[in-house]
C-alpha cells in the first residue's frame, strides 16, 4: 500500500522554481531515501510534507487523505512525525519532559486544559515515557536538562520523542549532518534497530551517501526541483544520470 | 497534601504562615523608635502586598511559563477595578459579587485581546498587548467617562441603588465594602509593650484570596497543562510538530492571568471603593514586569517576593527624607555626615524609582532568575562549603 | 480644503519627531539586533542638553549698576549674564536668544558620548540575550536615566523658548490664495520640519554613499558574512548606536520649543515611536520615516472637530487601532522585509 503520495507538486519562491511536477510515492513499511545535491529542493519537498509549507499546485496525500492546507500539528495528529536536520527539543526542560510531552499529544491531543491534575499523577503517560526512554538507552539521562546533553543524545531523543507517538510515517531531515564518522554510525545502527522493531514507514532525506545506501529501500533522486530517478540503492549507484547530477560533488563516497 | 507533593506543601505553609503572621513579621520595630518608620505592617500597606501578589503570581503565569512578555496587563487591572466598583454601586456592598464580576469581565476582555494579540509573538506581541492597553487607558479617561468616570475616577455615591442591600440604613454616610457584616477596613489592635501590631479584615480577606490564588499557581504550575506553557517557552517549533496547537495553550494561558489581574483589580477596589484610569496605563503594567522579573520569573514563590519588594520600597524608601537621613547619620563628625546625606539622598525618597531602576538593571544582568536566584545560590555557597567537593552538580528544578 | 491642509500641517510636526526617533530605533535595531527601551529616554537627554545650555549661557552675576536705583533709592543691582562681559551685550543677548539652535552643537558631541558609552557598558553584553531581555535592561535604564534628569531638574517642564525671530507664525493661506488667518503655522515647527527633513536625508546619505554607510547596509543585512570579510563591523555599529543616539538627542533639542521638556517625555515618546517602528517594518529605516509622518498626520487628522464627533475618542487610539491592523493583516509592517523577529 502507498502510505504517502505527492503528485504533480509545484513550489515557486518569487522567480524561483523550486519544487516542479513533482511525483513521489512512498511504499508502507519501507525506508525511502530522498537524495540530491544542494538546491535540489529536498527541504522544501519536505516542508511541503509537514505543512510549513503549501505547494502552489499539485497534491499530498498520507494514507488516502491530503494533508495540504492543514496546520504542523494536525498533520502531525495524522500520523506524521518530523525530525529535524539540527536537533529540536526543549532545552530548558528535563530529558523525561521532554519525552512525556509528544506522549500527552498522542493521548489528548492537540489540546487539552489539563491545568489542575499533576503531572505526576499520570502514571499511564510516565510509564511509557520510561518505556520509549528505555529503548533509546537514555533511562539513567532522564533528569538531566536536555539542553546540557551531547549532539550524538539530543538527536537520539528527538528520534525517540517521535517514535513514542508511534508515527506510521517518520520524516527524518538529513540526521546525521555534522556528525562524526562514529556518531553517524550509531546513528544508522539506532535508525535500522527502530525498522526492525515496529511496523514504520521512513523518508530520509541525506546528503551522505554512506547512510542512503546502508538504509534506503528505495531511493529518490531530485535534481533542481524535479525527481530524475526512482529505484532501488542497486540500481541507483551506476545511473548515469546521477552520476551527471552528482558530478563533482559527494563522489568520495 | 492538597494534591501537592511535600515541597510544594511545604511552601504554600510557608507561604500561609507569613501572611498569617505578617502584622508582626512587618512590625518589628516598637512604635515611636528611630526605625519605626521601617514598619510595614499596616493595613494599607499590607493589603497592597498581596494585591499586587496575586497580580504578579497571574503574570507570571504568562510571562514565567510561556516567555509571553504582555506590556499591557494593567488594562485587565483596570477592568477588575471597574467591574467590582459598579457591583458595588448597583448590586451590593458586599465583596464576593465584585470580585466574581470582576474576575469574568477581565477573564472575557483578555479573551478578546490574547485572541487578537496571540497571533503574533516576541516583540510584536508585547506592542500590540501595549497597543491595546494605551487604547483601553485613553478611551477610559475620556469618551467613556459616563462608565469610567474618566479623569476623577469611579466613584460610589450615596444615591446608588444597591439593590440587594436596600434596606440598610446607611445614615447618611457612603456605606464601606465588606463581607456578611464584615467590613473591610475593620481593625484590631494589639499593643505589646512598645509595640503595636494590627490586624485588619481586609487585609486577611485578601491574603485568604491571594493563598487560594497562589495553589491555584501551583497546581498549574505542575499541571500537564503548565508543562505544555513551559514547553511553549523551551521551543514552540518543536510542539508544533510534536502534534500539539500552541495557540490554545497560550490564550488560555492569557486568560487566566488576565482573570488574576482583574482579581487583583477587585480586591483593590474593595479595601477603596474607587476606580480610576491610571490603573491601566502602561507603567502600570511595566510595574508587574518589575515585580515578576525582581522576584524571579518563573519561580513560584518569586513574583509574591517582587511584589512584596517593589511596594515595601514604594511606601518604606520613598518617604524617607533628608531629615531623617541626617538623623541616622548625627553621629558622625558634620562634614562626613553631610557628605553621606548627600550621597545617600538621590536614591530615598522621591528618588525611590532611581533605586528601583538600578536593582531592576542588576538583577536583569547579574541575576536572571531574581530574589529567589539569589537565594539559590547564597543557599548553595553554603552547601558546598559544608559538603565540600561532593560533587555538587547544578541542578535546576523547575519552578522552585 | 484649508482644514485639511492645516491638519497636515499639525501632523508634520509630530510625525518628524517620530520619524525621527524611529529612525534611530531602526538604526540600531537593525544594526545591532538589539530592541531599545532607553531610546526615548535619549529623546529626552537630548531636550535637557538644550535646557542645560540654555541655563550656561544665562549664568550670571550681579552688577551694581549706578544709573539707576530702586524703589528705596539705593542704585540697581542687576543680573548680567557672563556671555555679556564676553561678546558684548547685543551678541550676548542673540546668543541668549538662540540657545536652542546653539544647542545642536552642544548636543551632538554629548549625545554620541552618551550613545557610545551606552553601547560600550551595557548593550554589548545583551547581543545575545534574548529580546525579552533587552527590552528589560533598557527599560531599567530608561527608568534610571529619568530618574537621574528628574533629581537634577525636577518634575516640572522647563520652558525653552525658540529665537524670537521665530515665535510668530506663517500664513500659509495667503500664499496658497486662502483668506489670510486659516491657515497659520508658527515658524519654529516649519524649522522644525525642515531639520528633520535635512537630518534624515543626512543620515540616508550617509549610510547610502559612505564606505562606512555601506559596510553597515551589508552587516544589517547579513552580520555573519561581512563579518567573515574580516571587516570590523562591532565597532561600526558603536557608532551607528552613537549616531543614533546623537539623532535622537537633536530631535530632543529641536523639540524644546514645541513642548516644554519633562523628565518622562521620553517614555511617553518611546511608547508611541515603537508603534511606529512596528508600522514602518521591523528593521526597515525608510518604512520607519514613512510611517513616522503618516501616523503624525493621521493623529492630526483624527483630532479634528468633525472626525471626533463622528467617532469620539478616536483621537486618542487612533495610532494604536492603526498599529493592530497593521500588526495582524502584514506583519512586517509598511516597508518591512519578511520574518524579521517574527520569534
Amino acid at each position: 500500500m502507498k502510505i504517502l503520495e505527492v503528485k504533480d507538486v509545484n513550489k515557486r519562491f518569487g522567480g524561483l522554481k523550486a519544487l516542479s511536477e513533482v511525483n513521489l510515492s512512498v511504499e508502507e513499511n519501507t525506508v525511502h531515501a530522498i537524495i540530491g545535491p544542494n538546491g535540489a529542493g529536498k527541504s522544501t519537498l519536505l516542508n511541503c510534507l509537514v505543512g510549513k509549507l503549501i505547494p502552489d499546485t499539485g497534491s499530498v496525500m498520507f494514507n488516502g487523505q491530503s494533508v495540504l492546507g492543514r496546520a504542523p500539528h494536525e498533520i502531525n495528529q495524522m500520523g506524521i512525525s518530523r525530525v529535524f536536520q539540527t536537533p529540536e527539543i526543549f532545552g530548558d526542560l528535563t530529558v523525561m519532559e521532554n519525552m512525556m510531552i509528544p506522549c500527552f499529544a498522542k493521548r489528548d491531543g492537540a489540546f487539552e486544559l489539563n491545568a489542575i491534575s499533576s503531572v505526576q499523577s499520570q502514571k499511564d503517560i510516565i510509564e511509557h515515557a520510561e518505556h520509549v526512554l528505555d529503548d533509546m538507552n537514555m533511562l539513567d539521562k532522564r533528569h538531566m536538562v536536555a539542553s546540557a546533553m551531547s549532539r550524538g543524545d539530543k538527536r537520539r531523543l528527538e528520534i525517540g520523542m517521535c517514535l513514542s507517538q508511534e508515527p506510521r510515517l517518520l520524516l527524518l531531515d538529513e540526521p546525521t549532518a555534522g556528525m562524526a564518522r562514529a556518531d553517524t554510525n550509531n546513528t544508522i545502527d539506532l535508525l535500522k534497530e527502530i525498522k526492525s522493531k515496529r511496523d514504520i514507514t521512513i523518508v530520509i532525506i541525506e546528503h551522505d551517501m554512506h547512510v542512503v545506501f546502508s538504509l534506503a529501500e528505495r531511493i529518490t533522486v531530485l535534481a533542481q526541483g524535479t525527481p530524475l530517478v526512482e529505484d532501488t540503492p542497486e540500481n541507483i549507484k551506476g545511473h548515469p544520470k546521477v552520476r551527471e547530477a552528482y558530478l563533482g560533488e559527494s563522489s568520495g563516497h | 497534601m492538597f494534591g501537592l507533593d511535600k515541597k510544594d506543601t511545604m511552601l504554600l505553609l510557608l507561604v500561609a504562615a507569613l501572611t498569617a503572621l505578617a502584622p508582626f513579621l512587618l512590625n518589628p520595630f516598637p512604635e515611636g523608635s528611630a526605625l519605626a518608620q521601617f514598619n510595614a505592617g499596616y493595613p494599607d500597606l499590607m493589603q497592597r502586598f498581596v494585591i499586587f501578589g496575586i497580580f504578579a503570581i497571574g503574570f507570571n503565569i504568562l510571562f514565567g511559563l510561556t516567555g509571553y512578555l504582555s506590556f499591557g496587563h494593567a488594562a485587565f487591572l483596570g477592568v477588575g477595578s471597574y467591574a467590582a466598583v459598579w457591583m458595588f454601586k448597583l448590586l451590593s456592598m458586599n465583596v464576593l459579587p465584585a470580585i466574581v464580576l470582576a474576575v469574568v469581565m477581565s477573564g472575557l476582555f483578555a479573551l478578546l485581546i490574547g485572541y487578537v494579540s496571540l497571533r503574533r509573538s516576541g516583540i510584536y506581541f508585547s506592542i500590540l498587548t501595549l497597543a491595546f492597553a494605551q487604547m483601553m487607558f485613553a478611551l477610559a479617561y475620556s469618551v467613556l467617562t459616563p462608565i469610567t468616570g474618566g479623569e476623577t475616577g469611579l466613584q460610589l455615591a450615596l444615591d446608588d441603588p444597591r439593590i440587594l442591600d436596600g434596606g440598610v440604613e446607611t445614615g447618611g454616610n457612603i456605606p464601606v465594602p465588606g463581607l456578611f457584616g464584615m467590613e473591610m477596613r475593620d481593625s484590631v489592635q494589639l499593643e505589646l509593650g512598645a509595640w503595636v501590631f494590627t490586624f485588619n479584615f481586609g487585609y486577611y480577606f485578601a491574603a485568604v484570596v491571594m493563598l487560594i490564588a497562589f495553589y491555584i499557581a501551583i497546581r498549574i504550575f505542575r499541571s500537564p497543562f503548565g508543562m505544555m506553557l513551559r514547553a511553549i517557552k523551551a521551543n514552540q517549533q518543536r510542539l508544533n510538530y510534536t502534534g500539539l496547537n500552541t495557540r490554545p495553550y497560550t490564550l488560555a494561558a492569557f486568560v487566566i492571568s488576565g482573570m488574576y489581574a482583574g482579581l487583583a483589580g477587585a480586591l483593590m477596589a474593595s479595601m477603596d471603593p474607587l476606580a480610576g484610569a491610571e490603573r491601566m496605563f502602561w507603567t502600570a503594567s511595566g510595574e508587574v514586569v518589575l515585580m515578576t522579573i525582581l522576584g524571579g520569573v518563573g519561580t513560584l514563590i518569586g513574583p509574591i517576593l517582587g511584589a512584596g519588594a517593589i511596594k515595601y520600597m514604594e511606601n518604606i524608601i520613598s518617604k524617607i527624607n533628608s531629615d531623617i537621613l541626617h538623623n541616622w547619620f548625627a553621629f558622625l563628625p558634620d562634614g562626613l555626615e553631610d557628605l553621606l546625606v548627600t550621597l545617600v539622598y538621590p536614591f530615598i525618597g522621591k528618588g525611590w524609582h532611581l533605586t528601583l531602576g538600578i536593582i531592576f538593571m542588576l538583577v536583569v544582568i547579574f541575576l536572571p532568575g531574581g530574589l529567589v536566584e539569589g537565594g539559590q545560590r547564597v543557599a548553595r555557597l553554603f552547601k558546598s562549603k559544608k559538603t565540600d567537593s561532593s560533587a555538587a552538580k547544578p541542578q535546576t528544578e523547575p519552578g522552585e | 480644503m484649508d482644514a485639511i491642509i492645516l491638519q497636515i500641517l499639525n501632523g508634520l510636526d509630530k510625525g518628524s519627531a517620530y520619524a525621527l526617533i524611529a529612525l534611530g530605533l531602526t538604526l540600531i535595531f537593525g544594526t545591532l539586533g538589539v530592541v531599545n527601551f532607553a531610546h526615548g529616554a535619549l529623546f529626552m537627554i537630548g531636550a535637557f542638553c538644550a535646557v542645560t545650555l540654555s541655563r550656561i549661557l544665562t549664568l550670571s552675576h550681579v552688577v551694581v549698576d549706578s544709573t539707576k536705583t530702586d524703589f528705596l533709592g539705593r542704585p540697581l543691582e542687576v543680573q548680567v549674564p557672563y556671555v555679556y562681559d564676553i561678546f558684548g551685550e547685543a551678541t550676548g543677548a542673540a546668543v541668549i536668544d538662540w540657545a536652542v539652535p546653539l544647542s545642536i552643537l552642544f548636543a551632538i558631541p554629548v549625545m554620541l558620548l552618551v550613545g557610545v558609552a551606552m553601547e560600550r557598558g551595557l548593550i554589548k553584553y545583551f547581543y545575545k540575550r534574548p529580546h525579552a531581555d533587552q527590552i528589560l535592561v533598557t527599560f531599567g535604564l530608561a527608568i534610571v536615566l529619568q530618574e537621574i534628569i528628574k533629581y537634577f531638574y525636577g518634575a516640572n517642564p522647563i520652558p525653552t523658548p525658540a529665537p524670537a525671530a521665530f515665535t510668530g507664525s506663517f500664513d500659509f493661506g495667503a500664499i496658497l490664495g486662502f483668506d489670510p488667518n486659516t491657515i497659520i503655522y508658527p515658524y519654529w515647527r516649519l524649522v522644525y520640519f525642515a531639520f528633520a527633513a535635512v537630518i534624515i536625508g543626512a543620515v540616508f546619505a550617509f549610510l547610502q554613499f559612505t564606505t562606512f554607510g555601506m559596510v553597515v547596509r551589508a552587516g544589517m543585512a547579513d552580520r555573519e558574512t561581512v563579518g567573515l570579510l574580516g571587516i570590523n563591523i562591532d565597532r561600526r555599529f558603536t557608532i551607528m548606536f552613537g549616531l543614533a543616539a546623537a539623532v535622537a538627542g537633536l530631535a530632543g533639542v529641536m523639540y524644546t520649543p514645541i513642548n516644554s521638556p519633562n523628565y518622562h517625555m521620553g517614555m511617553d515618546f518611546l511608547v508611541l515611536s515603537f508603534v511606529v517602528v512596528v508600522v514602518g517594518g521591523m528593521g526597515s529605516l525608510p518604512g520607519a520615516v514613512l510611517a513616522g509622518f503618516l501616523l503624525g498626520v493621521l493623529e492630526s487628522f483624527a483630532s479634528m472637530r468633525e472626525v471626533i464627533d463622528l467617532i469620539p475618542g478616536i483621537n486618542q487610539v487612533v495610532i494604536y487601532l492603526v498599529a493592530i491592523v497593521i500588526l495582524l493583516t502584514r506583519p512586517r509592517g509598511l516597508l518591512g522585509r519578511k520574518g524579521v523577529m517574527e520569534d
